[in-house]
């Protein structure tokens, strides 16, 4: 009998799904299963992407589709370092399982839990928002997640900051997880939610989280995201929010770790007055590849949103950015606006950006604007006439860029925790180039 | 005259008729017969009596586009297109040995539509000057569905060593040429409309400017789909050699009917060192009608090669016409310090669909290109702006700039920009630059109280909008294309 011990890429995931159904968390309630089995059946049919897809066009996941990932195989009781703590509250996440020994959310005003302990409350919710059959990661998260972020704020409720630590632990054989986040703040509530993604020097995973994220009536959720994986790692993750009327959604997303990485947020504006901001950093070097992927649907009229991206490329790197503003013919009053800047500071790195309007209303104001270059001459030519050498004239202009970036992050906690994230990558880069 | 009073003059002259290019030549015309095999590419290659080579080339071709699939990725809508429903060779019976041959039918055709064939006159079809100066006059190649009926000029252009003639004649008197540069730049099987057009090309322009000659006037093609059921496969091949200069227009025109009739050109140019080639299109095929019936299918690969190190091509469209239009005219910059431009008005009305814009492939060091487009979409059309800029990483101080502006006149269209940026190279600049807004009230309430009509007005500021591209063309295809722009957007407002 030939037994295949570890297939690889779709088969191998397809094959852990039929081998673990009735094993998964939620196996025995009916509605899952079939969310479970119809996502398996999206992404057998899709697979991992290729380039040929439109929507993967700059991005190659044969890497992951060619390593074969394992369970993650944490003990439970195993104690583990943990960074230092970013806010008061904080949901500890290792290999996408939720660590309520390691966590500490006391004197939240508002309920903090896991996906896995809630999933017969959750038909109907969980997977409201998610496409598998669009996105063929979803797809793949839909089928094996096991756990994930239950946040739940009730009506008016100011919920101060929460962190959202996702750690994953080093094994000898890649291994994968799959948290599925469910987010939900009611009419004015209001939360700043913090995920740090990391893990240790040389562990080999795939972090894939899907987020589903909804935000009521004059709601404002502030997401700040900072991804700082292994540096072998891949993060593939698929946010997916909608913003009723008067709401905010306010994303930032630092993409500093991991050897692949991609962060692809849908947003639709569902209600007059709904507000979005999509803004980020990616701070690439070596052999990194991070792709920002957006697709932003205003659905409502009298709508408005912001995306400012910007990227620094070093050593072999390549950097993408995707985005996509779609106007339907209802939102009349709309205000867009989208900007991606890069920065290429090596001969080598690579830079791909794909802005893109889709607009059917008439009374609409749209723009983006997309910059690909290096440091601008005249500038450094600027400070060096002021006596400053020139390296230390380039690595100002190198930060300046970066602190724009993160310069519109109006929350503070936030502000703090990617200050010293671009901070500490930069000083890394140059002690790199001192070597 | 500035071009704010030309432009009110225009609006007064074009309150008639919506498509007035609409009529139809009854003429005695030879076809193949209907469909679309080795044999009728056997028939149009031994009536055109080309070389053995080049019918082997076009069935190289055909196999390739037998092979391949119809691009789906544009954002346009329109039924299966049956490829063996369709004439690929229509042309009129009587063939012309020189200009005083051809059928007075034929010279009455063009002549309405403004092309004079006499070679005393020019494009825009005014015969005297006022104040009696002498303006270069334009020669003209004018091809009528399958085949080129006349070219003016000729004996002049000679003089200088210019080579203008249809493409067949040049496959007879210049094979070495033509063999030497045909399907260098689109290759026969770059995509499936190229393809489908080098298997079935049955003629177009083709040009070629020796060392260090300034064409001394504008040349020009001009394409006219007449017959019933046919498509028109032109082929058009442009050499400017070291040093020189040629300025092309490209001018066509079709009957209205409801039919949608196919139009697959492909059109190759060629810069070598320190050689400018500018190429202008007005592009008026019939749109169909106001309920989306009938009209033009364009579906045109255009593609330049600035081989030479400071070679120049530069592209400027006015695309108004066309059900379909499908068309992304590009330049390869290859030679150090070279140029590419793209200048482009789409505009588009009741059902019309358009998806056009430019690649630019920058290969040499210090290579450089601008891309200006304005879409204007209206009714309920829809009007797409595709473009891509590739930085290689030997395209060392590479610069590229991008705008691309969208106008939406009412509620029921659409206007959509997909712009793919793809640098390797650090020391290069690459910027693009987006926006979609629609026609001001306050621009609008201006020109309503100073007595303008809604539509003169629109017709105005839509003018005022796309400035920077028309300022291009030519003088006789400026005020042509103003022309057109106020027709197209006729009945779009109100």
């Amino acid at each position: 009998m030939n037994v295949v011990m570890h297939q690889v890429g779709a088969p191998g995931f397809l094959h852990r799904f039929e081998g673990l159904r009735d094993r998964l968390p939620g196996g025995r309630l009916p509605w899952l299963a079939t969310l479970r089995a119809q996502a398996a059946e999206a992404f057998r049919a899709q697979g991992f992407p290729t380039r040929r897809v439109e929507a993967w066009k700059y991005t190659d996941l044969a890497p992951v589709a060619e390593a074969g990932f394992d369970e993650p195989l944490t003990p439970m009781d195993d104690a583990m370092d943990l960074p230092p703590a970013q806010a008061g509250a904080r949901a500890v996440f290792v290999d996408g399982r939720f660590r309520a020994d390691l966590s500490s959310l006391d004197g939240l005003p508002f309920e903090v839990s896991s996906v896995a302990r809630h999933l017969d409350a959750l038909e109907g919710r969980l997977g409201a928002l998610a496409r598998p059959g669009e996105e063929p990661m979803a797809a793949l998260n839909t089928m094996l997640f096991e756990d994930g972020l239950l946040l739940d704020l009730p009506e008016g409720v100011e919920g101060g900051v929460l962190e959202l630590l996702s750690l994953a632990t080093a094994s000898e054989r890649p291994s994968a997880f799959h948290p599925r986040h469910l987010i939900r703040l009611a009419k004015g509530a209001k939360l700043t939610l913090i995920e740090t993604a990391t893990g240790p020097e040389g562990a080999r995973y795939l972090h894939n989280p899907v987020f589903e994220v909804e935000v009521a009536e004059g709601a404002w959720l502030t997401h700040g995201r900072l991804q700082q994986e292994a540096p072998r790692a891949f993060q593939l993750s698929t946010i997916y929010a909608t913003v009723a009327a008067g709401g905010t959604y306010d994303n930032f997303t630092l993409n500093a770790g991991g050897r692949l990485v991609r962060n692809e947020i849908h947003v639709t504006l569902t209600g007059p007055g709904a507000a979005c901001h999509m803004n980020g950093a990616q701070l690439l070097a070596g052999d990194q590849h991070a792709d920002t992927t957006t697709a932003l649907d205003h659905a409502a009229p009298s709508c408005a949103s912001r995306q400012t991206y910007k990227t620094v490329l070093m050593g072999r790197s390549r950097g993408v950015f995707q985005g996509k503003i779609l106007v339907r013919q209802v939102a009349q009053k709309t205000d867009g606006y989208q900007m991606n800047q890069a920065l290429l500071l090596s001969p080598e790195a690579e830079m791909d950006s794909k802005p893109q309007l889709e607009i059917y209303a008439d009374d609409v104001k749209c723009s983006h604007g997309a910059t690909v270059g290096e440091l601008d001459a005249e500038q450094v030519f600027y400070l060096r006439s002021r006596g400053i050498p020139e390296t230390q004239a380039r690595a100002m202009l190198v930060q300046a860029f970066l602190h724009e970036a993160v310069e519109g992050v109006t929350d503070e906690a936030l502000r703090r925790a990617l200050d010293a994230a671009v901070e500490g990558w930069w000083a890394r880069q140059e002690e790199t180039l001192a070597a | 005259m500035s071009v704010t009073t030309e432009t009110l003059q225009t609006v007064q002259s074009v309150t008639e008729g919506t498509y007035k290019w609409g009529f139809e030549t009854d003429i005695e015309m030879e076809f193949a017969p209907k469909g679309l095999n080795d044999d009728i590419i056997r028939f149009i290659s031994a009536r055109k009596g080309e070389p053995e080579w080049l019918l082997e080339w076009r069935l190289r071709a055909f196999k390739a586009w037998q092979a391949m699939s119809e691009p789906r990725w544009a954002a346009v809508k329109y039924p299966p297109i049956d490829y063996q429903d369709a004439y690929y060779y229509a042309a009129p019976k009587q063939r012309p040995k020189s200009l005083d041959e051809v059928d007075p039918e034929l010279l009455r055709t063009y002549e309405k539509l403004g092309i004079p064939l006499k070679e005393q006159e020019w494009l825009a079809g005014v015969t005297t000057s006022p104040d009696g100066t002498e303006r270069a006059p334009v020669a003209v190649d004018a091809v009528f569905d399958s085949v080129s009926v006349a070219t003016t000029f000729k004996e002049r252009l000679e003089k200088e060593g210019i080579i203008f003639c249809s493409i067949s004649e040049a496959v007879r008197e210049h094979p070495e040429l033509v063999r030497k540069y045909l399907g260098t730049v689109v290759p026969p099987a770059d995509n499936f409309y190229a393809a489908l057009n080098s298997a079935v090309f049955t003629d177009g322009s083709f040009v070629y400017i020796p060392k260090g000659v300034r064409c001394p006037m504008e040349l020009s093609t001009y394409f006219r789909i007449n017959a019933k059921g046919t498509g028109q496969f032109e082929r058009t091949l442009i050499i400017a050699d070291a040093g020189s200069y040629v300025s092309y227009l490209e001018g066509c025109t079709a009957p209205m009917r409801d039919e949608n009739q196919l139009h697959a050109a492909v059109v190759e140019l060629i810069a070598h060192d320190d050689a400018t080639i500018k190429y202008s299109t007005v592009q008026n095929w019939y749109p169909g009608d106001a309920e989306g019936k009938g009209g033009i299918y364009n579906f045109v690969t255009k593609r330049g090669a600035c081989r030479g190190a400071r070679s120049k091509i530069s592209w400027t469209q006015v695309e108004t016409g066309s059900a379909i239009t499908w068309k992304y005219p590009s330049c390869i910059l290859q030679g150090p310090d070279s140029v590419g431009e793209f200048y482009s008005v789409a505009i588009t009305n009741n059902f019309q669909q358009a998806d056009t814009g430019t690649k630019m492939i920058h290969l040499g060091p210090r290579t450089k290109s601008t891309i200006i487009s304005k879409g204007i979409s209206a009714g309920r059309a829809q009007n797409t702006y595709r473009g891509l800029v590739r930085i290689s990483p030997r395209a060392v101080g590479a610069r590229n700039f991008t705008q691309c502006d969208s106008l939406l006149i009412g509620d029921r269209c659409g206007a959509h920009t997909v712009p793919y940026i793809e640098n390797r190279c650090m020391s290069a600049k690459v910027e693009h630059e987006a926006t979609t807004s629609r026609i001001a009230e306050d621009q609008l309430f201006y020109c309503r109280q100073r007595g303008l009509s809604e539509e003169d007005a629109v017709g105005l500021i839509v003018n005022g909008f796309c400035r920077e591209v028309l300022k291009e063309l030519p003088m006789e295809f400026a005020v042509e294309a103003q022309k057109l722009l106020q027709i197209s957007l006729e009945g779009s407002v109100g």
